[in-house]
């Protein structure tokens, strides 16, 4: 493919191209949810969330914090949280990603996966929270396996969304 | 990787209103989300309309595709029973021929029971079914234990109903689109089923711990009556849950504290049967007189 856009077409398919592959994929991972699986344990990661921690963490400057707040909705929709709350725990770990980005200087990717792991356990911590307000209380230890798997899926769903990042921006 | 580029826009005071702008939208939107979260709390049924509408779209993925279901239910079976096919065709002969007996023994059972049903004048109230359908998709990255319906308030699938599948019960209907449903399973801690144990009949509360188990709490102090392979019914009390469906078996007791399994496992079972709640006033509000009595209030 020529690096020189050709026509106007290309021009916009690019431009498309760009801004729309992290919503979309975030979206997709979203919708997981709603594939005819049915496990009795929680012990999937959520993906939704990793995907969208891992554009965060690889582009800081390309959201901001209150682009969470509808695909948090989205997600509330598909999954059948209560309504809000992945629009209030998407929003307030963006918030708190930008404080860290103001604070930390050099990261690499060990301190990005810790970061990661900060925001997922957040996230798990504060879904078993609603879960108790809403009359489910449930033991803080069921988690602990979806932890452990979230943890160790965070770096391949870094990989997956680093090569849609690359296709994204190719010319 | 080097430090992100600083997210202060140079001197343009546009756009630094801009990023601060976006600030404040986010914060507005966390305190709206808040209150979204604490409204659908406190009512669940608040937002029926806007969860259905995602419930029926979401639907043609879900149902799509029923097999992957039974694949993913039956790995771990599927390994255990290569490895175990000899012990277990010799167990299931021994249970056939124990089965076997036990049929005539209940043939004559129900024979006598209809005898004597007959002598008291008494009618078997059957269970009525509203629909028959399929557990298609299950919460399976929350805390939560629900599982998706491929029909919905179409087919007469109202909140509140119990389902239950050949095997023993599944859970309730909480929530309804036009051609989906959303069911809270009975192992969701939030699921409260008045059980008792079949071999003498001590009644009981079977409380979901969200991991797929069930907690069981008998009403009275003292000795733990529940034994390991012990299998739970439900009771009827509270009039949702028909008396008498299988509920769960108990894997083991530690203490006050019974540990069971839902008999019926929605990764495996085949049909759902959505029923009409046992005794539909049950899930009705008090009439005027009934609550003004209750509160001591003179007509």
């Amino acid at each position: 493919m020529s690096r020189i856009a050709g026509s106007d077409r290309d021009v916009a398919w690019w431009s498309a191209r760009r801004q729309l592959v992290p919503v979309l994929s975030t979206l997709a991972a979203a919708l997981l949810d709603a594939l005819p699986i049915v496990i009795q344990a929680p012990l999937v990661p959520d993906f939704a969330f990793l995907v969208l921690i891992a554009w965060r963490l690889l582009r800081p400057e390309m959201w901001q914090a209150s682009v969470a707040l509808p695909l948090g909705l989205f997600n509330d929709l598909v999954s059948g949280h209560p309504l809000g709350q992945s629009m209030a725990i998407w929003t307030v770990t963006f918030l708190l990603l930008d404080v860290i980005d103001s604070r930390v200087g050099w990261r690499d990717y060990w301190l990005d996966w810790l970061f990661a792991c900060l925001a997922i356990a957040g996230n798990s911590a504060a879904g078993w929270y609603v879960a108790r307000l809403a009359g489910a209380p449930v033991q803080f230890e069921i988690l602990l396996p979806q932890l452990a798997l979230s943890v160790f899926a965070y770096p391949l769903v870094a990989r997956l969304v680093l090569s849609l990042d690359r296709w994204r921006l190719a010319r | 990787m080097a430090p992100p580029s600083n997210r202060r826009p140079g001197f343009s005071r546009k756009a630094q209103y801009g990023l601060f702008l976006g600030y404040v939208v986010a914060v507005a939107g966390v305190l709206f989300a808040l209150l979204l979260l604490t409204l659908s709390i406190v009512d669940p049924r608040g937002f029926t309309a806007l969860q259905g509408a995602a419930l029926d779209a979401t639907r043609p993925i879900s149902s799509a595709g029923r097999s992957v279901v039974g694949f993913f239910g039956g790995i771990g079976d599927g390994i255990g029973n290569y490895f175990n096919a000899a012990a277990q065709n010799d167990d299931l002969k021994r249970q056939l021929a124990a089965s076997k007996r036990k049929m005539i023994e209940a043939r004559a059972t129900e024979l006598e029971n209809q005898r004597l049903k007959a002598i008291l004048k008494l009618a078997q109230t059957a269970e009525e079914e509203v629909a028959v359908t399929r557990v298609v998709g299950s919460s399976f990255d929350s805390v939560r234990r629900l599982a998706t319906l491929s029909a919905g308030s179409s087919s007469g699938i109202r909140p509140g109903q119990p389902v239950r599948a050949p095997e023993g019960l599944i859970g309730s209907v909480i929530e309804t689109g036009r051609w989906a449903a959303r069911v809270l399973l009975v192992s969701d801690a939030a699921s409260n089923v008045p059980v008792r144990l079949v071999r003498d009949g001590t009644p009981a509360i079977a409380t979901g711990r969200g991991d797929g188990t069930i907690d069981l709490k008998t009403l009275e102090v003292g000795k733990n009556p529940f034994r390991r392979g012990d299998v739970v019914v439900t009771s009827g009390v509270g009039g949702v849950y028909p008396p008498n469906v299988p509920v769960a078996v108990v894997l083991r007791t530690e203490g006050d504290n019974t540990i069971a399994k839902p008999l019926a496992d929605p990764s495996t079972v085949d049909f759902a049967m959505v029923l009409k709640p046992f005794q539909p006033l049950a899930d009705q509000p008090l009439s005027e007189a009934t609550s003004s009595a209750l509160q001591g209030t003179p007509q």
